[in-house]
């Protein structure tokens, strides 16, 4: 039996008709129309669906969406624009960091989560926070590079 | 602007620009008549017939003096449309901004052979840069009859043709054609793919008259991508569609014989689609789909359990009664040499089977509509998919319209190419528009596979300590065992879980060198496949097809022959070698890694933590790489840290430097990747290798320190490829560092910790 589910999303209040089991991950894709978080494995191993819920990072792709309840939920579309990028939005450009780019949302989304709370991180705190988030194409170099400097833009 | 352009997104901002221009509404469906449309040269006049022999298939001047450049290729993530953009700016006189490259869409580009063996710019862009050449020609024949004056004495500057020696004399490409065909032929070789070639009656640029080729220019595309502004193939939707998901058997080679629908008759629009071998649920929402292929009762038919104990592969390999046998190359009389040899070297080594395990499993989505069908894919061939849909739906090519659009990362024949036909198959079946997207356990579980393999080398040693003999095989699966893209029905899962005639390939290949012995022999085997109809072990293309396998064996035993000799491992192939650029190209990577001269293994090294360097070199297609790999082994942990990388690489003339770059980093991490983990594992039944888990990749935590670069340019040479050559020497060069630091040789792929522990005990 589906029911009705009021979502705060991006800042907007949105009303989605979902079975309660159903991953957060096809609320956004599917009812919303919020395409940036993507499903990799549904298994919580990739990171491709991540968005915040209350600050942290979380996988849609294993969070019910009865769970979500009041919580404010950023997608990669909701952390910064073209106008007023987030710092790991304009550190991802400099370094010009993605191939295929399906990985994105695990990267930035988990680093932006990080870096929120931690200042001035070090090189091995930075790779221990983006541990087990997926990239095939190998930019894990640039994605380092990317995540330094956006730390070092957030002072 | 130049970025890379999506004739969906184009639809979109479709406004009316232009007298006779053609409307096309927003959100309006996308026929095959309509195209691209507005503010687009071809909105204007009879377009001529979109052929390889035609300039318009390629080029277009727009009204506003843009030019668009449509190309028969695509990119899979190393910004290609960046140097193709290059290529035909450069030959036209415009600004590099004033160009945008179309990639893909079966509407707008002939079949230039899709993404495929690193030909994006060594032939592709070979074709491009010839057809903006002799556009610039007839641009300028026409500029010289509206000018009064000879078109060699005329000059372009930014798409404005003036007359050298009075400058007010000019006219605008824009003035001159905007907004309108060529209608000019091209001499056609007659061919498709990679090796079409049309060149017109002009001659491209001298090197020395770029000056955009050569620049490092960034991607466009990074920006919409941070930003969430990008339609993968996964995001695109359209009106009444559905969503698809497949159902794969747990024993493969089982079909099913029972199916109820009343299973899953809870699901909103849940319908089964079931022909044979080939079983798919829809239902109108995602979640449904999932749900509804997991709920649904099938009974499968008993088969025995296909495959043998993993533990027996190699084993298979080398008992099974070859299927094919070929010799690339030989000289002098190897078995004699051999006979009289003082010494002999041999040694044997073996590579898994490796998935391409994409970052997201494959998506398409497919709609048929009044006869006409529309398929949007990651497919790195979307001209081959429009062939195959058309054998899979008994569709005229004609009536299907594929539009490449950026796919969850594509190394090869993926699941891309099976997910377009199930998806198309599914939408014919059911009657309307189904958006299929594999679940993770299908992307990883039952790709095409790159081939398992065993390399044997030997070489004969005389008294005096010279090689005179060398000789390499191969035996393995077959690297077309289904074939590079899903052209053809008998090479889908949809054509074989339905029940086709099949035909499986044989292919492999041998060592990419110029290593000169008197007496030297190259040749390879293929074995048949475990199974032969809808194996989730099927095998064809992945990354460097077979160049890795190859390469991690035959440049592995080059080092053994090296340290066997007491000879240091670069000095031992430059004897060798007999080719000047491969020579330098050893050169610059020892130069730039600051390689001290000695043999391997590295002297007095104690403790648990040893560090080795070692090098592997090879050639691609005109491409040359040399690796140098350092590298940190924990002896009791058995794990291995790759640190750092120094890689010379020579392609020919560099388009893009910066691009050329990322593109091999990509490459060097992702061998890493698949030197380090990568195995795919299965057991009587079927893969078990179906998800992160249980098909490992590199970690971040893992990431090199360093990765340097000794780009050597060649700008009188035509450009080479770079998406696949770097990875080709990595193994081995990893390998030959691991012998350097511990003295043990590791011959099996991959390098994991147990493994490596195991060798070192």
């Amino acid at each position: 039996m589906t029911q009705k589910f009021t979502l705060n999303v991006n800042g907007k209040t949105h009303t989605v008709d979902a079975d309660p089991d159903m991953p957060l991950l096809y609320a956004l894709r599917d009812d919303i129309g919020l395409n940036n978080p993507k499903f990799g494995c549904g298994l919580a191993q990739c990171g491709a669906c991540t968005v915040h819920m209350d600050g942290q990072a979380i996988r849609s792709c294993i969070t019910p969406v009865s769970s979500v309840g009041d919580a404010k939920v950023v997608t990669l579309a909701g952390l910064g624009t073209p106008e007023k990028p987030h710092p790991l939005q304009t550190a991802y450009i400099e370094e010009q960091v993605p191939q295929c780019g399906y990985c994105i949302n695990g990267w930035i989304m988990t680093a932006a989560s990080f870096l929120a709370t931690k200042k001035k991180p070090t090189e091995a705190e930075i790779k221990s926070a983006l541990e087990g988030i997926k990239c095939r194409c190998g930019t894990h170099v640039s994605i380092l590079k990317a995540v330094k400097r956006a730390a070092a833009m957030m002072g | 602007m130049t970025k890379m352009e999506k004739p969906t997104t184009l639809s979109r901002r479709a406004v009316l620009m232009g007298a006779g221009a053609l409307v096309v509404s927003v959100g309006a469906p996308l026929g095959l008549d309509t195209l691209l449309g507005i503010n687009e040269a071809y909105a204007q006049g009879a377009k001529p017939p979109l052929t390889p022999d035609q300039l318009s298939s390629y080029i277009a001047v727009n009204a506003d003096g843009t030019v668009s450049a449509f190309f028969g290729k695509m990119d899979m993530g190393h910004g290609l449309f960046v140097a193709i953009g290059q290529i035909v700016a450069d030959e036209l006189d415009v600004p590099f901004k004033a160009v945008k490259v179309h990639m893909g869409d079966t509407a707008t580009s002939v079949n230039q052979g899709g993404a495929s063996g690193s030909t994006g710019i060594q032939n592709g862009g070979k074709q491009m840069r010839m057809a903006a050449a002799e556009a610039r020609r007839v641009l300028l024949e026409m500029a010289a009859a509206k000018l009064g004056t000879p078109a060699d004495q005329l000059i372009v500057i930014d798409g404005v043709v003036s007359a050298a020696f009075n400058r007010d004399k000019k006219t605008t490409y824009a003035e001159l054609i905007g907004g309108k065909y060529f209608n000019v032929e091209l001499a056609w070789n007659k061919e498709f793919g990679n090796t079409l070639y049309a060149p017109g009656k002009a001659q491209p640029k001298k090197p020395s008259e770029y000056k955009i080729v050569g620049k490092p220019i960034k991607r466009e595309d990074v920006a919409p991508k941070v930003f969430a502004q990008e339609d993968y193939c996964t995001d695109v939707k359209v009106p009444g569609m559905v969503h698809g998901r497949m159902i794969r058997p747990a024993v493969a080679g089982s079909v099913p014989v029972k199916v109820d629908e009343s299973s899953i008759k809870e699901f909103p629009g849940a319908q089964v689609v079931w022909d044979k071998g080939f079983l798919g649920v829809v239902a109108n929402k995602e979640w449904d789909a999932i749900q509804a292929a997991q709920k649904l009762k099938v009974e499968w038919s008993k088969v025995d359990p296909p495959f043998p104990d993993q533990n027996a592969l190699y084993d298979h390999i080398r008992k099974t009664v070859a299927r094919k046998r070929q010799v690339e190359k030989e000289n002098g009389n190897v078995d004699e040499a051999f006979k009289t040899a003082a010494k002999v070297i041999e040694a044997e080594y073996e590579w898994p089977f490796q998935s391409h395990a994409a970052m997201g499993p494959a998506c398409a989505l497919v709609e048929i509509k009044d006869g006409n069908v529309t398929c949007w894919t990651g497919s790195q061939k979307s001209h081959f998919v429009q062939n195959g849909l058309a054998g899979n739906l008994g569709i005229p090519r004609d009536k299907i319209r594929v539009i490449w659009t950026t796919g969850p990362g594509s190394y090869g024949r993926n699941d891309a190419d099976d997910c377009a036909m199930d998806c198309g198959v599914l939408a014919k079946a059911v009657g309307k528009p189904v958006r299929l997207q594999y679940m993770r356990e299908q992307g990883t579980g039952w790709d095409p596979k790159g081939p398992a393999s065993i390399h044997r080398a030997r070489a004969a040693i005389d008294a005096n300590g010279n090689v005179t003999a060398y000789e390499f095989s191969s035996k393995g699966f077959s690297r077309v065992d289904v074939n590079t893209s899903g052209n053809n029905p008998i090479d889908t899962l949809a054509g074989q879980t339905r029940g086709i005639e099949l035909k499986s390939g044989d292919g492999f290949g041998v060592p990419a060198e110029s290593y000169a012995f008197d007496n030297k022999r190259t040749s390879w085997e293929t074995i048949p496949p475990f199974l032969d109809r809808a194996s989730p072990l099927r095998t064809s293309h992945l990354r460097d097809p077979v160049g890795p396998q190859i390469h991690f064996a035959s440049e592995s035993f080059m080092d053994e022959v090296a340290a066997a000799l007491k000879v240091d491992p670069i000095e031992f192939r430059l004897r060798h070698i007999k080719d000047a650029r491969d020579t330098a190209l050893l050169k610059a990577a020892a130069q730039k890694f600051g390689w001290d001269t000695r043999p391997s293994p590295r002297p007095n090294q104690t403790g648990s933590k040893v560090s080795g360097r070692g090098l592997a070199y090879a050639q691609r297609n005109g491409t040359r790489v040399a690796v140098i790999a350092e590298v940190d082994i924990d002896r009791t942990s058995g794990r291995i840290f790759a640190k750092r990388f120094v890689v010379a690489h020579d392609c020919g003339q560099i388009i893009n430097p910066d691009g050329l770059e990322k593109c091999i980093e990509g490459n060097i991490v992702q061998g890493i990747s698949r030197t380090l983990w990568e195995e795919v594992k299965f057991d009587n039944k079927s893969v078990t290798s179906v998800d992160w888990q249980t098909y490992p990749i590199l970690d971040i935590t893992e990431t090199p320190e360093k990765i340097e670069f000794a780009l050597i340019d060649h700008p009188e040479l035509p450009p080479t490829g770079a998406g696949e050559p770097s990875m080709r020497p990595l193994t081995a060069a990893i390998a030959n560092a691991i012998f350097d630091a511990t003295g043990v040789r590791i011959r099996r792929v991959p390098f994991s910790p147990d493994r490596v522990k195991q060798a070192l005990s």
